[in-house]
This record gives C-alpha cells, structure tokens and sequence, in this order.
C-alpha cells in the first residue's frame, strides 16, 4: 500500500511540473512582462518609465528565464520563472498585484466556501440517489418515461436562471433569507441556507439521470437476476444488492471532488457575496490580476492530483478486488 | 461586398462536413440502422424540428456582407459602410432599427423611466412618455389588448394555413414515390406509425410556425420583449444571440475533434512510450480546472488585443477572433474526456480479429488505424459530439458572466443575462431580458438535450439490447 501511495505521489510530481510550465508560458512568454504592463496602465501612449515602475513594483522586472546580470545560482534564481513559477512548489504565492499576501488570502477564504459547497455536495448525493432509486424502481413505465423527461427539463436551465429565480422568490418576495452576504460564526447559517438549496436544486437533473444510469446498469447483471430468481422482493433487491454495489461507482465519483471543495463554485459565490475563494477567484479574473490567476490555477491542479489519488485509494477500501499494487 | 469572418467559414465547413457525412451514411445499411431509430423517436424528431429552427436562423445570421453606404450611393465609386450586416439583419431589418431611449417593458406603450416633458402650453410636467416605436399605430392606448390579440390571431390563422399547405405538398410528394393517393399518404403521415414520426414533426412544426409568425407579426407594432438600456429591441437581441450560441456549441467540437482522434487512437493502438506521453498530456490539461484555464487564456488573449488594437479592421472582426478563441480554448479544455474513451476503446479494437489479420496481412499502421479502427468508434465520436453541444451553449452564458467569455459587444444570452443581472434591483424589476434569454436558451437546450438522449440511445449499443 504504502509503496503504491510512493509511486503515485511520485506520478503526480512530474504533473505538476507540466501545469507549472504550461502556466508559466501561458502568462510570461505568451505576452512579454511589458506587454503586460502596458495592457494594465491602460493607456496607449504609455511611457518606457511607467512600464518599468509598474514591472518593479509587481516584481516583473526581472529576466524571465535567464539573468545575466547575477553569478551562480543567482542567475537562475533572480528571475520571473525562478520567483513566480518555482515558488509555487512551496505553496509560496507569493503577493497578488493589489499588493496582498496571496497565501494568507486563500487560508482564510477557503472556509466559506468548505461551508457551501460540503453541505451542497452530500445532501445533493442523497436526494439525487433517492430520486434515481425511485425512477429504478418504475424502471420503463410512465414514472421512468417522465422521470427522465423532468430531469432534462431540469438540466437545461442555466445555472444562472436558479441562482436569479432563487433570489428572486425567497429574498425579494417572500423575504425568508438575506439575498446576499455572509458573517461568522453561527449567523452564517442564514445566509449559506440559500446558495446551499439552489445548488441542490441545480444539481438534481444531472445526478439522478446519472444516478440512475448507474442503477440501471448494475440492474443488468447477473447477480441481481439471481436475487430475484430465489424469491426476493424488488425493494430488496433494490436496497440490499443494487444500491450496495451501484454506491462504489457513485463514491470514487465523489471523492475526485472532495479537494476541489476548497475552491468553491465561482457563479454562486460571486452572486451570493460569500467571501470565499470562488468569488476571489471572479475578483482576481475581473481586476485581471495575473498573481491570483496563477496562484488559482496551480491550487486546482494541486487538489485535482490529490482527488485522484483519494479515488484510487479509496475504490481499494471499498471494491476488494482492486488490489493496490 | 461579401464579408468573410473566421467564425462564418468555419460554420460552413462544418456544414458541408455535416452534409458529406450523411451521403455517406446514408449509403450505408449499419450507419442507417441506428438513424432510422432516432428517427421513429416522437420526442427526437420534435426537438429536431426547434432544432433546425435554430440553425437555419444562426446560418441566416452567418453570411455577411457591407452594405452600400449611404453618403456614398450617388458618388461614382462605389463605397462600403464599415458595419457588417448579415442576410437575418436584413430580414428583419425593422428590429434593429426600431430603437427607444431606454428601457420599456414588452407590449408597452410608454417608456418605462420618467421624463420631463413639455407641454402645448409651456408647462412642464414629469411622464412617461409614448415609445417612438412600441405601439405608435394605436390613437387609443385602451386598444392595445385587443390589437395585440387581432395581430395574434389573424398571424396563427395565416401560420396555420401556410402548415396545412406544407402538409399537403408533403403528402403530394411522399404520394407520388410510394405510388399510393394523396388521401392515404396524409393518413399514413397522421395516423400510422412510420419510419419517421411525421406526427410529431408536423405538430411541432404547426407550434414553431404560429409561435414564430405571430411573434414575427407583433414585433412589427411592438417590442414584444421590450427593449434594453439603450434602447435596442431585445427581441433582436436574442434572436442574435443564436448565431453565438452555435457557434460555441459547434464549432469547439470541429476545433477538439482531430486532436482528440488522433491522439486517442495512437494511444490505445500503439501503446508503450506513445501512449506514455498521450496520457501525461491529457492528465496535466484536465488537471487544471477548465474555468481557471479559460480565464488565463481569455486573460492573455486580451492583453494581446490590447497590444495589437491596430492590426484589426473593425470592432467586429476583433468580437469575431475572441468567439474563435474561446471555441479553441474551450475545446482544448475538453478533448481529454473523449481523448480517454477513444484509447480506451482502439486499446480493446487492438486485439480484435480482424485487426490481428490485417497486421498478418502486412497492413500498415496507419491503414489499420484508418480502415479498421476509426469507423469503429466514429459512434463513440458521434455520441459525445451532440452530448457536449447543449453543455457548451450553457458553459457560454456561465464564462460571459465571468467575463471571461465571447466580448461585450457581441450578441450573446450570457451578455444579455450580465447586463440584465444589475437591474434586478430595481423597481419595477427588469425582467424581460432575463425572460427573454431564458426562453431561447432554454428551449435551444432542451431540444439538444431530447434529441442527444435519442441519439446516443440509438448509437450505444449496450443500450440498444434493452
């Protein structure tokens, strides 16, 4: 196991060496530092010595690659790739262009959005996996016919129609919860309660239509039919085979998103205020920050790696025939 | 003068694709087999026709061209306005140009913000002034219900007529190739189950063509969807908002396509380092969430607009580059997953029979990859086409919000939700182009969706045993 878990680990760093570059030539070589510069100051007709205080007081003055200048390790280290590429390994973000500390900025962000989107996520599974036993269960009636036609319907409205017709009903007409805004402690509850039910409701199309795909599928197979041949009922054979061995597929689909919890939902955050990194993420994009951009981007990879690795390890705790070699 | 934007050719490419592929599919038995299935499905061919509706609308909208300016009509050389028109903006010519001061709520009369209007007499008085345009034929603004409901209803009546005759041509027409009369050719359309769900096209189609005349007729008087900030139809708007909308939905799938095949294939068939590096690539993209990947390269691509305003003719043709690149970055963040379905599948295909002979045979690498590996997965290539598409018409709206998406001066429904979104607040709300942004989109959505599921039902054979 453990020896696995080396290997993997291993596996996933030259992944990240490939993020890295790919972001580093997405941001530095892409547009030069001072086409960047130029791009922020806004002004067509900007002076050389504005573009290089601009490049100075965000730390893009140095060479991007190699520096000349310096001796030794010197010449690799005094440059835009060593300081803001590199560091990123660390977790060092280093500051963002407004000037703030990025790392600091993230450890306290993450929480709220831990807070949405953790309660979203597991309710969403449970009522979507209810729901797609149900239509199982009426698998090729009406029921099933309908079922399925609902959960289209549902699935073909933007995300953006439940946040704003969410908002609308229950803070502007009926007034049951603020319409946007966040605080600590125990009185986040009323203001996390909304974005958390549009994101199950959002999400009920998708999960039960693959929910119920997955059911289907293990329906099909052998076991289930030798169940049913020795006399079980269907609700049985529904709770006791099915849904026990359709649960692997839908949890090693659920752990790949647990890491990316941290990051939140861009669209929710953003529309509701929560401060959380979703809607610093929106922020950084919107004042075209590049630090934060970057810092975002290489974080994701980061905690996409990790999912992976949970998902490997966790389909060996729960399918005994996976053996990790 | 014809104008050529990237977008435009490209859609055009993709259609004449579209249409070589069902010449040879029809020639084909075991590619028809399937087609015949989606065909016999009431709900598919439904969505099929709103579909088609969609598309003959975005086509419309995608041939370009520079009128003759005006100034210059009587000057001995001919002149060109700098604005690109499309053969739609043409047809419906009166929504574009039929603009008021600002907001005004669909079917209104009057404007909907105050203005300080003179009166005969010299008074000043604070009213809602009557729109320019909206409802200008009405002396009486107490006939406005009963006009609207007359246009309605003579514009159903006409549609309902202009069915019937479609019908009738049909039914003339199949008549004649099955050798039967046209009394039994309209009952075979009605009444017995075909080949293809006549019925259910056909009532479809009667819906679409009463909806669209009536709308049609009533946007001649009124702005049925009221009008926006500055005034503009939004009506217009949305109907604009099409073209954008297939575009993403399209021309990503043409952009992600080769990769995605070649790479999957020769990962799954050759194997070893190949493979290696095929899988290492499309780990490392997908591992960087696609919203994040977007917005660096939507971000970059604006620095370099910023940079380089001057290489461009028009505001127009810079829009058109950003629409392209967003397809290309949004396909490069979503070949992965059919990247990983193709190596999955030519790595089964690999060991089959009649591949092993065609090695034995002396069959080169990419003979076999092309003869006996590619037709075998093109339903695979198929499925994930019409299923990515209704996804990607939402990803547009999401991203334009984000503004990381098509540019602010192009039509799109994302654009339309972003500017509508702040006026929520006010009171009375403006709705309507949130309303209308639903509607399209939401109808564009749903009918891909119905019509993929049938798709895919008829193309995966795992499903097709049940």
């Amino acid at each position: 196991m453990s020896a696995y878990l080396i290997r993997r680990i291993l596996y996933a760093i030259p992944i990240l060496i490939g993020v890295n570059l790919l972001t580093f030539v997405l941001f530095f070589v892409v547009n030069s530092p001072d086409d960047i510069a130029r791009s922020q100051l806004g002004d067509r007709r900007v002076t050389e010595e504005a573009i290089q205080t601009w490049k100075k007081s965000h730390g893009y003055h140095k060479p991007v690659v190699l520096n000349d200048n310096e001796e030794g390790f010197g010449k690799i280290t005094q440059t835009i790739f060593f300081e803001k590429s590199i560091r990123l390994f660390l977790f060092d973000f280093g500051q963002s262009d407004s000037g703030r500390d990025i790392g600091h900025d993230i450890s306290q962000r993450m929480w709220p959005s831990l807070a949405i989107a953790l309660p979203t996520l597991l309710l969403g599974v449970l009522l979507n996996i209810t729901f797609a036993l149900l239509i199982a269960f009426f698998r090729a009636t009406y029921i099933d016919f309908w079922g399925v036609i609902i959960c289209v319907i549902l699935l073909s409205v933007s995300t953006l129609f439940y946040i704003i017709g969410g908002q609308f009903l229950f803070s502007k007409l009926l007034h049951l919860v603020p319409i946007s805004g966040y605080d600590t402690g125990i009185d986040a509850f009323k203001f996390l309660i909304l974005p958390v039910i549009i994101g199950i409701i959002g999400g009920i199309g998708t999960g039960t239509r693959w929910y119920r795909t997955i059911f289907l599928e293990e329906i099909e197979k052998d076991y289930v039919r030798t169940a049913r041949a020795k006399g079980l009922r269907e609700g049985r054979v529904l709770f006791r085979h099915v849904l026990r061995n359709a649960l692997i597929p839908i949890l090693t689909g659920i752990v790949v998103l647990l890491p990316l919890l941290f990051m939140g939902s861009l669209i929710t955050e953003s529309f509701f205020g929560i401060p959380g990194l979703g809607s610093y993420t929106i922020e950084g994009i919107q004042r075209q920050d590049f630090a934060i951009v970057r810092a975002m981007v290489f974080l994701g990879s980061v905690l996409y790696i990790v999912g992976l690795l949970l998902t490997d390890i966790s389909y060996a705790l729960v399918d005994p025939r996976v053996s990790l070699r | 003068m014809l104008v050529l934007f990237w977008t435009d050719i490209l859609i055009f490419l993709l259609v004449t694709l579209a249409t070589l592929f069902a010449l040879h599919a029809s020639r084909r038995e075991h590619l028809r087999a399937p087609w015949r299935e989606v065909a016999r499905s009431g709900v598919a061919m439904s969505a099929l026709v709103v579909l088609l509706v969609y598309v003959g609308i975005g086509l419309l909208d995608s041939i370009h061209y520079r009128p003759l300016s005006h100034h210059a009509e009587n000057a001995a050389e001919t002149r060109y306005s700098g604005e690109a028109l499309s053969v739609f903006d043409k047809l419906v010519s009166g929504l574009r140009e039929r603009s008021e001061k600002t907001y005004s709520a669909p079917f209104a009369l009057h404007l909907y913000s105050r203005e300080t209007v003179e009166g005969s007499d010299g008074t000043r008085s604070r009213q809602y002034p009557r729109l320019f345009h909206g409802g200008a034929h009405l002396s009486n603004p107490d006939d406005r219900n009963m006009d609207i409901a007359s246009i309605a209803f003579g514009a159903g009546i006409k549609a309902t007529a202009a069915w019937g005759l479609i019908c009738l041509i049909l039914a003339v027409v199949m008549g004649r190739r099955n050798g039967v009369r046209v009394r039994s050719s309209l009952r075979a359309m009605f009444v017995q189950r075909n080949a293809v769900n006549w019925r259910a096209m056909l009532v479809t189609l009667l819906v679409v063509m009463i909806v669209a005349w009536a709308a049609l007729a009533l946007s001649g008087y009124y702005h049925i969807l009221g009008t926006d900030k500055v005034g503009d139809d939004v009506f217009y708007q949305a109907l604009k908002s099409i073209r954008t909308g297939l575009v993403i939905g399209t021309l990503t799938t043409l952009v992600m396509l080769p990769l995605a095949v070649v790479l999957g294939l020769m990962a799954g068939y050759f194997g070893r380092w190949v493979d290696d590096v095929i899988q290492y690539l499309y780990t490392t993209l997908n591992s960087i969430p696609s919203v994040l990947l977007i917005a660096a390269a939507i971000l970059m691509l604006q620095v370099y607009l910023d940079n380089h305003a001057a290489e461009f003719a028009s505001v127009a043709e810079r829009a058109d580059l950003r629409l392209l690149f967003l397809c290309l970055i949004l396909g490069v963040t979503s070949w992965t997953g059919l990247c990983r379905y193709l190596r999955a599948e030519s790595l089964k295909l690999r060991e089959v029979d009649y591949v092993q002979s065609a090695r034995a045979l002396g069959a080169g690498h990419f003979a076999i990859i092309g003869r006996h590996i590619l037709p075998n997965v093109m339903h695979i290539v198929l499925i994930t086409v019409v299923l990515d598409f209704s996804g990607l018409v939402l990803a547009e709206a999401v991203l334009s919000y984000v503004q990381i998406g098509v540019d602010p001066t192009t039509h799109s429904w994302g654009n339309m939700i972003n500017s509508a979104r702040l006026e929520m607040a006010r009171e009375p709300i403006v709705w309507w182009s949130l309303a209308a942004a639903f509607i399209f989109m939401f109808s564009l959505v749903l009918a891909a969706n119905l019509f993929s599921d049938a798709v895919r039902d008829a193309f995966d054979p795992r499903l097709r045993s049940r």
